[in-house]
């Protein structure tokens, strides 16, 4: 006899495997990404074009730092979930398609981690 | 239903057909949603640059210059603008997503000048941008 609910027997079998978190995630993300864009384009202008200490005073700055952080965090996220919907799309073979996804998944979890280390790396030298 | 195929559907050839990408001329939505999706993988391939700018700076003053000098060079100006208009051409037409969640908007009219609103939005953002960043 199964004890379990018929819902529980088909939870996570259906195309959509775990339902809307994927789709409901990258709609959060993008929601935090519309401020944290600020402080992108104010970074990245800083960068190419004001002297080192300059940069640097911004950057270290708590509340830059703390935006900054969280603009790493929730952009490389953003873009790890929009690559994963393309990639699902047009690559039809199965086997490719989950290498492919976790390679982007991986890729991204290491590039954001080496731009928050670098970020830490600021801080020491302020 | 491979009966049902069979006699209904493949001797039907006056049912219409799908729009061919290679046939059909797409919308303006159209031409816009796959720039959206064509900019999000561009950007995602930018934040390559930011690990290297972030890095250049954490490396101290001489790495910070070094970054400065190659991307001071006019190719890379060119990419560091695109960058900018594609990051506000995918943060509006992302905020109209976000609208389209709500279920509202979807009628042909409103569409088209949705579409064109995003387009100027995202224009002014990368010229405003260009003036006073």
């Amino acid at each position: 006899m199964d004890l379990r609910s018929p819902l529980a027997t088909v939870r996570g079998l259906g195309s959509a495997k775990t339902g809307t978190t994927h789709w409901w995630m990258q709609r959060v993300s993008a929601v935090a990404l519309v401020p944290l864009t600020l402080w992108l384009i104010t970074f990245l202008d800083m960068s190419l074009n004001a002297p080192f200490a300059d940069t640097l005073t911004w950057l270290t700055t708590p509340f830059n730092t703390v935006c900054i952080v969280a603009w790493i965090i929730v952009a490389f996220y953003h873009a790890a979930l929009g690559l994963q919907v393309v990639i699902e799309d047009y690559i039809a073979a199965e086997g490719i398609k989950i290498i492919a996804v976790w390679a982007v998944n991986l890729s991204f979890l290491f590039l954001g981690l080496a731009a928050l280390l670098a970020v830490f790396r600021t801080l020491t030298i302020g | 239903m491979n009966t049902f195929w069979n006699t209904t559907m493949a001797s039907n050839s006056s049912r219409p057909t799908s729009p061919h990408l290679q046939a059909y001329r797409l919308p303006l939505t159209g031409i816009i949603s796959i720039t959206h999706r064509m900019t999000g993988v561009m950007l995602s391939g930018g934040l390559l640059f930011f690990v290297y700018i972030i890095s250049a700076l954490a490396g101290g003053a001489d790495s910070y210059a070094a970054m400065q000098d190659l991307l001071g060079f006019w190719l890379f100006r060119l990419v560091y603008w695109g960058f900018v208009y594609a990051l506000f051409f995918h943060l509006c037409h992302g905020v109209r997503h976000l609208i389209w969640d709500t279920g509202k908007t979807f009628d042909r009219k409103t569409l088209d000048r949705y579409a064109m609103i995003e387009l100027g939005c995202s224009l002014v953002l990368t010229l405003m941008t260009l003036i006073f960043v």
